[in-house]
């Protein structure tokens, strides 16, 4: 249940931002999380529902986007989508490869007033 | 200002008249001045505005964790963080790992489980110097913990650092202490697909120890099986096969902490 300690996290990183704003309230914040990234975004939404609690963005809506994993296979180079960690590559059938993007778990805006 | 005549830049208070026009009404709201009548809108309107902020959200854990790293490399602490699912034989490793290195060199143990001193009573009586932390809920050690944890210890220059992660094989994986390597631990009496049923802590891990070997004779684990999943998730892993119980192995592991791979 490491969401709730991301989503305690992501409030606390919501309220240091919204004060930098001078901001009264946050009315929206929008969260990308990658399908490789650890993170269920179920538990995740449950977590927030507990964690905007009191805060200053209580009354806020959220937006989760999906990140979805992306490769580059370190032998023929070819640039695929990865479903999980051990996905070969679809051309070579290489497992050596660099994640681009999938791993993340970031704040990516907030409205505030 | 302006550097010529130092007079004010001119902004919302020039104002543009055809004869005939009225003055255009001045008046601010939110500090913000503006020229324009209120026809189209109420007076006390709020301002919402978008934010782009694009921060990763274990920020601050990763950027505690490179400061624990710069401070091992800086005073030359080999910091190892030993991650498993509960049950594969982590403390017993450490217990006879410390029996067998405590004359040769510095060595320092971080115990992390939710609740309990009982592992640190073991390592203390194996003969290193230990702090447990107890996460309570928590499932996993953070940067933070091993910051504290580290400064209380006061761990020698050239030591050995290992930290025993809580026995979880999920959360830990997303979380840098700042550790030099990480090890993932299974053993022989658990499934073979543990790899990949558990990639991320696979992928993010150095080297994999593969304990209780002596019995292989007993269980249907397949070893080779278990490294070709592993390889799939980390092509770079490396492996070490080990028992701690009869010590058969051992070596490798005890070489690899000393040179420091």
């Amino acid at each position: 249940m490491h969401e709730l300690s991301i989503a305690v996290n992501i409030v606390e990183m919501i309220e240091e931002n919204a004060e930098r704003e001078r901001a009264d309230k946050v009315d929206k914040f929008e969260i990308d999380v990658g399908t490789l990234s650890g993170v269920v975004i179920d538990a995740l939404e449950f977590a927030l529902e507990e964690a905007v609690k009191d805060s200053i963005c209580s009354k806020a809506v959220w937006k989760i986007n999906k990140i979805q994993a992306k490769a580059q296979c370190m032998e023929c180079h070819h640039l695929f989508i990865m479903d999980n960690y051990f996905t070969s590559c679809p051309k070579c059938d290489g497992f050596g490869k660099e994640i681009l993007q999938g791993k993340e778990i970031q704040l990516k805006s907030i409205t505030v007033e | 200002m302006c550097d010529s005549c130092g007079c004010g830049q001119p902004g919302e208070n020039v104002t543009f008249r055809k004869p005939g026009e009225d003055e255009k009404p001045t008046h601010s709201h939110g500090g913000v001045t503006h020229n324009h009548s209120h026809g189209d809108h109420a007076h006390e309107y709020s301002v919402s505005r978008e934010i782009i902020i694009e921060q990763n959200v274990l920020q601050k854990n990763d950027l505690l964790a490179e400061r624990n790293r710069g401070y091992f490399e800086a005073k030359n602490i080999f910091t190892v963080n030993l991650v498993s699912s509960p049950g594969s034989g982590k403390t017993s490793l450490l217990e006879k790992t410390i029996r067998i290195l405590k004359d040769k060199c510095s060595l320092y143990i971080i115990e992390g489980d939710q609740q309990t001193m009982n592992d640190a009573n073991r390592i203390e009586k194996a003969g290193a110097p230990v702090i447990q932390i107890n996460t309570g809920a928590g499932c996993h050690l953070d940067a933070d913990m091993i910051n504290k944890a580290v400064k209380s210890l006061e761990v020698k220059d050239n030591s050995i650092l290992l930290i025993e992660n809580v026995g979880n094989l999920v959360c830990p994986a997303m979380f840098d202490l700042g550790e030099s390597q990480r090890v993932v631990i299974m053993s022989v009496t658990e499934g073979e697909d543990k790899p990949l049923k558990y990639p991320g802590m696979f992928e993010s891990s150095d080297l994999c120890i593969i304990n209780k070997t002596d019995l292989l004779p007993y269980v249907d684990f397949d070893v080779e099986k278990s490294k070709k999943y592993a390889c799939r998730v980390n092509p770079d892993l490396k492996f070490i096969e080990l028992s701690v119980k009869t010590e058969e192995g051992m070596e490798q592991w005890i070489r690899w902490l000393q040179e420091r791979d």
